[in-house]
């Protein structure tokens, strides 16, 4: 693996597709890219705007969120704030968290 | 100047996520001060033209927020003074000891019913703004980032802002400056000021409770908004909206957000309030322009993302 790795997050329900550097979160990654199926809120694992499904066995890992937007329920089934979700695979998300919708 | 008793929002507890970033953001980027910390891991912060020896305390927590916020009042009777006057308006009283902050004489404290938690106090170790008060020069050297000056106001999110507004006006004292009605006129925004300032503390309605719009910390002039733009913009800080002007209270300011979430505001140029003169109202038409005069469009942003 080199520095420059990059893996493939695809937004399922926009279809949308894009590359995230390793170690960078798939928030930004999204947002340098002018594309906008993620709602973007604090970027900072506050707010939960940008609360999303992670679907299959996609590996990943997370920088720390808030407790009151995820739950440790909800981040063993997946749920994660994408501002804080750093990709180390391919990953299919699907987000779930506009206007604190926790629904999902 | 005060006309209440109360003179000014004196401190507020953020919870922060991590320390680190944290102090980095607080003390690096907006340049502010660190003058302590206690056995609960709490760390005190404060603006370089303040003269009470904090006015940010952050601790670490699991989530973001605002944990309570403060305004000192003139003098031990008054602190006495409002004590009952809480107390018979109805609403319970907790005694918070002195040194429970550091540097904080007692803190009586209440919960409003927009389901904040705030406080008052009279006394707090004097830090001085480091230039003395005998022949002082205008400002000191070795200011860092943003330069902020002071913590200026909260903007606070939570349901029953009628009765908020009338806690205020009626046993704390403080002017409504500033309202935003809906269209069957009812008070969604309510400005409030306990001085000389357009807005000492500010409330939105909204149905979830104890929510944290923002803190915001006063510049001098628009040059230094963007200069402080310009800061964020070299170390990647999340920015929500701005440099742009506020239809309500006139401020010009910019938003973004600390490592965790909670929304700052730096800003200047609001007006001078006197207590003779009538309150402003903006109505749900104009609200776009009321909240940020040159996009005179609602931003959902702004109106939605609260910690």
């Amino acid at each position: 693996m080199t520095q420059d790795e990059s893996f493939e997050i695809t937004i399922l329900d926009t279809g949308d597709t894009f590359l995230c550097k390793r170690g960078q979160n798939v928030l930004l990654a999204m947002e340098r890219l002018g594309l906008q199926g993620i709602p973007v809120g604090c970027r900072g694992g506050g707010c939960g705007i940008c609360r999303v499904r992670i679907l299959g066995n996609g590996k990943y890992r997370t920088k720390k969120m808030s407790r009151a937007q995820v739950s440790e329920k909800d981040e063993s089934n997946g749920i994660a704030l994408a501002c804080r979700l750093i990709p180390e695979g391919d990953l299919r998300i699907l987000p779930v968290g506009f206007l604190r919708n926790h629904s999902n | 100047m005060s006309y209440s008793g109360v003179m000014r929002p004196g401190h507020t507890c953020l919870r922060v996520l991590e320390m680190e970033p944290s102090l980095t953001h607080y003390v690096e980027r907006l340049g502010m001060i660190k003058t302590g910390e206690d056995e609960q891991g709490r760390v005190y912060l404060k603006a370089w033209d303040e003269h009470d020896c904090f006015s940010l305390v952050l601790r670490e927590a699991d989530e973001p927020g605002m944990e309570f916020l403060g305004f000192k009042v003139h003098s031990m009777a008054d602190l006495d003074r409002f004590e009952v006057a809480i107390r018979e308006y109805g609403i319970d009283v907790e005694r918070m000891p002195a040194e429970e902050l550091k540097g904080c004489g007692h803190r009586i404290r209440f919960l409003i019913p927009s389901g904040h938690s705030i406080e008052l106090y009279a006394e707090k170790q004097h830090a001085g703004n480091g230039l003395g008060y005998l022949n002082p020069d205008p400002w000191p050297e070795g200011l860092k980032g943003m330069q902020v000056n002071r913590f200026d106001h909260c903007l606070l999110y939570g349901p029953s802002i009628v009765d908020v507004v009338d806690f205020f006006v009626n046993v704390l004292g403080f002017a409504l400056t500033e309202r935003v009605l809906d269209p069957e006129s009812n008070m969604t925004g309510a400005f409030l000021s306990c001085s000389n300032k357009a807005h000492d503390i500010a409330f939105i309605q909204y149905p979830e409770a104890n929510k944290f719009h923002h803190a915001s910390f006063l510049l001098n002039t628009w040059e230094e908004i963007l200069h402080a733009a310009d800061i964020m913009g070299m170390h990647n800080i999340s920015i929500d909206i701005g440099p742009t002007r506020h239809g309500i209270t006139r401020g010009r300011t910019i938003y973004f957000f600390d490592p965790s979430g909670n929304r700052n505001e730096v800003f200047c140029g609001d007006y001078t309030w006197y207590p003779d003169r009538d309150p402003i109202t903006w109505t749900a038409e104009e609200l776009g322009k009321a909240i940020f005069y040159h996009d005179r469009k609602l931003n959902e942003n702004f109106l939605t993302v609260v910690t």
